[in-house]
């Protein structure tokens, strides 16, 4: 709804407000009419059409009193720009391109998506990413005001691929956020659904892209242990030592059919390589039984993809296990800039105690990762293994 | 939509100066740019600047009465260098010319125009 608004409206801030409106009015139905959305869309619609004409008749009175102030108005501004009707698909891609322009930062992407596409609250997504309500708010108030001030315009490009890229990102930076949450915060581990939920919209909207699909079988993978990953405690279990039969077949069965679809489109890309990765880890029966050679290999194709120094963490710990601590801690030697990072100094702790090195040496790495985690499951645990 | 494109660039960075070799070809670089616009219709008006060593800066406090600064307003490393100012459809279109600019090194600042009082 808010994207056909906006696309008819020309003006997301205004769309936004509207639907507000009109579901706000809603809370006063007496009974559910028999079109609820028909509903809410022509009470948003009239609403929108009064705020433009309050909007105009302000600016107007504006105009006499301080002329030197007002803008010139644009032409026509009287009559909200009707655009050709497009299908609601379009509508809805085109807003998820918007709330992830390149010209907005990261975070502001993140909350716009979550509050315009995946329809949070402010409240919801301010508790969701642990940060102040009203900071996130003015966040928020602030990107309606630059869309709207520089021009940035609703619409699909040409070239899609940077666009989708960037959008995906988004997406699976949301999907991160709710993978970190703690047992107990089940509004942050929601963000995990709502980002499933995205990018399957993105899928059913842009079918053929294979890091699409490739970006949800990796989401659906990881979802899939999450029953596993806690203990009765709340406390974090790791994935050698998760009971694997509670993985939800369900989700995994999902993966896969994401998956083969994105290979069989021959268009490799890294979210499809993190995706194999998680499914050589979702189809081991058994830790013992995983597949670390074939792992180590997708990583190192990976590294050439991405060069993160966090990619190249990962593959080290890959190659760790399938060729030995040593083979591991020789790449670990390479990775750069990540001395602030907790978990490059705890898998460097964990490699050097496999390799038999001396407790100091363990010790000060595994202090180094307390010293620097954030998340307080991550310290407990890092607490438990000093 | 207006756009202003504000042009900072490293001013001891080397660059042919009027007569010497690999001139010409310099400012051909700029010319052509300045006829794309020109030929698009995003043309409004453009201005290259002598180096902020020219600059003299008014600092105005509350009360405290004008002081003139030998100097920009900015003491870093990249400085105003020159702007355009561009008429484009929208951000995507406004990017894309600006990312064209023939600027070897620095930042280039798009920023939408709010209000020209000689706009047409």
């Amino acid at each position: 709804m808010l994207a056909l608004l906006t696309h008819r409206f020309g003006d997301l801030g205004l769309a936004d407000d509207a639907v507000q409106d009109a579901l706000v009015s809603a809370l006063s139905w007496e009974s559910v009419p028999d079109n609820p959305a028909a509903w809410l869309y022509t009470v948003a619609h009239n609403r929108a059409i009064d705020l433009l004409r309050r909007e105009a008749a302000a600016r107007r009175r504006l105009l006499r009193a301080a002329p030197e102030l007002t803008t010139p108005p644009p032409p026509n501004e009287e009559e909200p720009m009707i655009v050709e009707h497009s299908p609601v698909g379009d509508e809805q891609l085109r807003l998820m391109l918007l709330c992830c322009h390149p010209a907005l930062d990261r975070d502001t992407q993140i909350a716009l998506t979550l509050r315009l596409v995946g329809g949070l609250t402010t409240t919801e997504i301010a508790a969701a990413f642990l940060v102040a309500e009203p900071t996130l708010a003015q966040r928020i108030v602030r990107a309606k005001r630059k869309i709207r001030a520089a021009g940035i315009p609703l619409s699909i490009p040409a070239e899609l691929g940077d666009r989708l890229h960037t959008l995906l990102t988004v997406l699976y930076l949301i999907f991160n956020e709710g993978y970190l949450a703690r047992a107990s915060e089940g509004h942050r581990l929601a963000l995990m659904d709502d980002a499933v939920r995205l990018t399957e919209s993105t899928d059913a909207l842009t079918p053929g892209h294979a890091e699409v699909e490739g970006l949800l079988a990796l989401e659906l993978f990881t979802r899939a242990r999450t029953a596993a990953r806690f203990d009765a405690e709340g406390e974090i279990v790791l994935l050698e030592h998760q009971d694997r039969s509670r993985w939800s077949l369900s989700d995994i069965t999902r993966a896969d059919a994401a998956l083969s679809s994105a290979l069989s489109r021959m268009e490799p890309g890294p979210f499809q390589l993190h995706a194999l990765i998680a499914s050589r880890h979702a189809h081991a029966a058994t830790p013992a039984g995983t597949d670390w050679p074939t792992i180590a290999a997708l990583y190192r194709q990976l590294a050439q993809m991405d060069r993160s120094p966090v990619v190249a963490l990962n593959r080290a710990v890959a190659v760790a296990m399938a060729e030995g601590p040593d083979a591991g801690l020789a790449l670990l030697d390479e990775v750069t800039g990540l001395e602030e990072y907790h978990l490059y100094w705890a898998a460097r702790g964990e490699l050097l105690r496999r390799a038999g090195r001396n407790d100091e040496e363990v010790r000060s790495a595994l202090l180094r990762a307390r010293e620097l985690a954030a998340n307080p499951v991550e310290r407990r645990h890092l607490d438990r293994l000093l | 939509m207006e756009y202003m494109i504000l042009i900072n660039g490293d001013e001891s960075a080397p660059r042919p100066s009027y007569g010497e070799p690999g001139y010409e070809e310099f400012m051909a670089t700029w010319l052509a740019y300045t006829q794309r616009l020109i030929d698009g219709g995003h043309w409004v008006s453009g201005a290259n600047l002598h180096p902020s060593t020219t600059a003299t800066t008014i600092a105005r406090g509350f009360g405290t009465g004008d002081t003139l600064l030998d100097g920009p307003y900015a003491e870093t490393k990249e400085q105003l260098a020159g702007y355009y100012l561009i008429r484009a459809a929208d951000l995507d279109e406004a990017l894309q010319l600006a990312a064209a600019i023939p600027l070897p090194a620095g930042a280039i600042e798009v920023r939408p125009v709010s209000y020209r009082p000689d706009a047409s």
